[in-house]
């Protein structure tokens, strides 16, 4: 218990001297994740537009695919791309493997399905009479395209903002292909909130480990604020 | 302006519009009245391209752009449409109101100029800036008639555009229908499940029933002289009592209905399966048969008295159930309540007599 009390006054130190070494990592972390999202966002708006917009075969069952890979497992997405990226990998040569590069793709392909998902789901939310309405005054389909997307737009970032919660949130994909490394330079590392947390209360690091989860847990709840103010808009 | 020929549309196995058929001048005030689900917004969806019919023609100033596709983007931008519930777009009444003039490639001067106008004349002057959002129900419908009137269409439809607003934003948006007509005479089609809406705004009214139009004409036509026992009943006849002509020469007839006689103004002969429309208002009660030469004198029993705003609704069982209106000073003069004897009275030529089935 005593323990427990000395982690947390630990943890309340190390964030407020803004220790080095828990600033980077946090540091680190939300540039993956970031740019992670980033990535996904500027693939998911178009894809999940010509998805919603398209007619074509198989469009239902697309639709099904893509909410079930929602909850698609951390290190199923790690795995693979680890298999992809490893030395003996078709994509070896270009030395990804335990680089936050690697993190970045496995991120991205992690937080896709939901991102595409939540985007399809904001462009069909658009009221029908808001669509007839664009038809009505004479939209091209260019024109109707842009404001049902505009018409979205909150519903579309709060897709962007569920997609960096669950990116930053991760754990398995990011030490199957970073592999928590923790080098002497700044780029060269690959350890991130989650995976230092997960080594560092292995090795009974306690207040180490509390106060980057204060930080994780800070994190996700500025990216909930952002969601909740989106859905009031 | 706008023809209709043989139109049908089916959703499924259900046939919402069944061949019809009807023409739109130029110019003119056209209001469709019909029950709900008698297809009044289908028709108008049709019409603004926004579904395509399962059979017929529609064209629009000539052009039927079901037919040809290429056509519908300018036929489309002929026409502007209010839809029956308030939708804005989630920005502001300014931007909303701009919309349909940005599409059009106009001027930041001329769009600004234009939307300002527009607003006041919906009398949302100095609201450019609010978000549409935040407005009432009878707000929003008018930034929706004026980004519909924004772009200056020669045919504006309208579907049921006043259906749940406020009297004060009913009477404006009537006021702007009709000044719209008069000033820039936009051709103008709006559907509505209130007559008396259709009465007081249209040129001309088609009563639509049944996936058909079961009447066209103008307003005192459609409501003195309709065309059907279904037409009656809607434009709120009161009284409709089937019969049979049993005798009939010269333009009169007697009518037999169940064992009533009826004398009444009618083209037909006898044998006929005929219904009687008898407005409540050309019905008179008297606590005797005095002196009535010529009109159909019925005694009866009084079934029952309902308030009616100022007036009171008699309803009388003479072997057919016919209702009178008065006003409660005349009901209180006659001293009458249910189970009073009386006799209802009503003059040949207040009878309009339809063709049965």
């Amino acid at each position: 218990m005593y323990e427990i009390i000395e982690g947390i006054a630990e943890a309340a130190r190390l964030i407020i001297t803004l220790d080095p070494g828990v600033m980077s990592i946090a540091a680190r972390s939300i540039i993956v994740s970031f740019t992670a999202t980033v990535a996904a966002t500027l693939i998911s708006i178009p894809l999940g537009a010509a998805i919603n917009f398209g007619t074509f075969r198989g469009r239902t069952s697309l639709i099904n695919l893509i909410q079930t890979l929602y909850s698609l497992p951390t290190v199923i997405v790690g795995l693979l791309i680890f298999l992809l990226i490893s030395r003996v990998g078709p994509f070896g040569f270009m030395r990804l493997l335990f680089t936050p590069t690697a993190m970045i793709i496995a991120q991205t392909v992690l937080v896709l399905p939901i991102m595409t998902g939540l985007t399809i789901s904001a462009l069909s939310g658009v009221d029908t009479v808001i669509r007839d309405t664009l038809h009505s005054l004479g939209a091209t389909r260019l024109q109707f395209l842009a404001n049902v997307m505009k018409e979205a737009r909150f519903a579309i970032l709060t897709a962007v903002a569920v997609g960096f919660g669950r990116a930053i949130s991760e754990v398995g994909a990011a030490i199957l292909v970073g592999g928590n490394i923790m080098a002497s330079s700044f780029s060269g590392s690959t350890r991130t909130l989650t995976t230092a947390i997960s080594l560092e209360t292995s090795m009974g690091n306690i207040p180490q480990s509390i106060a980057l989860g204060t930080i994780l847990l800070a994190i996700a709840l500025g990216v909930n604020l952002v969601i909740t103010r989106m859905q009031h808009r | 302006m706008i023809e209709c020929i043989d139109v049908a549309k089916r959703f499924g196995t259900t046939a919402v519009l069944a061949g019809l058929t009807a023409r739109i001048e130029a110019g003119e005030i056209f209001a469709i009245i019909g029950p709900s689900g008698s297809g009044k917004s289908t028709l108008l969806r049709l019409i603004d391209l926004l579904d395509t019919p399962t059979e017929g023609a529609i064209r629009v100033g000539g052009a039927d752009a079901h037919r040809e596709p290429e056509q519908s983007l300018a036929v489309r931008r002929k026409m502007g449409m209010v839809f029956q519930k308030p939708a804005v777009f989630n920005t502001t009444v300014y931007e909303n109101v701009a919309i349909g003039l940005r599409f059009r490639g106009e001027g930041m001067a001329a769009i600004r100029e234009k939307v300002e106008d527009v607003l006041r004349m919906v009398g949302l002057a100095g609201y450019e800036e609010r978000r549409a959002r935040t407005l009432s129900g009878g707000e929003m419908q008018r930034v929706a008639l004026a980004r519909a009137m924004v772009i200056e269409p020669e045919v504006l439809l309208l579907d049921e555009p006043t259906a749940n607003l406020d009297p004060v934003s009913v009477a404006l948006i009537e006021d702007l229908i009709f000044r719209l007509n008069r000033d820039r005479g936009t051709t103008i089609v709006f559907s509505t499940h209130d007559m008396y809406q259709g009465q007081r705004l249209a040129h001309r009214v088609g009563v639509l029933m049944k996936g058909v139009f079961a009447q066209v004409g103008t307003p005192r036509e459609v409501f003195t002289l309709p065309a059907s026992r279904e037409v009656a009943r809607f434009v709120g006849v009161e009284n409709v009592v089937d019969g049979v002509v049993a005798a009939g020469e010269n333009g009169t007839s007697v009518i037999d209905a169940g064992g009533i006689r009826i004398r009444a103004h009618s083209p037909f002969g006898a044998g006929e399966a005929v219904s009687l429309c008898i407005r409540s208002e050309e019905i008179r009660i008297a606590a005797t048969s005095g002196d009535t030469p010529g009109r159909n004198s019925l005694p009866g029993t009084v079934t029952s008295v309902v308030p009616r705003g100022p007036f009171s609704k008699v309803t009388v069982d003479c072997g057919v159930a016919l209702s009178s209106i008065l006003s409660w000073k005349a009901a209180d003069g006659l001293g009458i309540g249910e189970g009073s004897r009386v006799v209802v009275s009503f003059a040949p030529e207040s009878v309009h007599v339809v063709r049965r089935g």
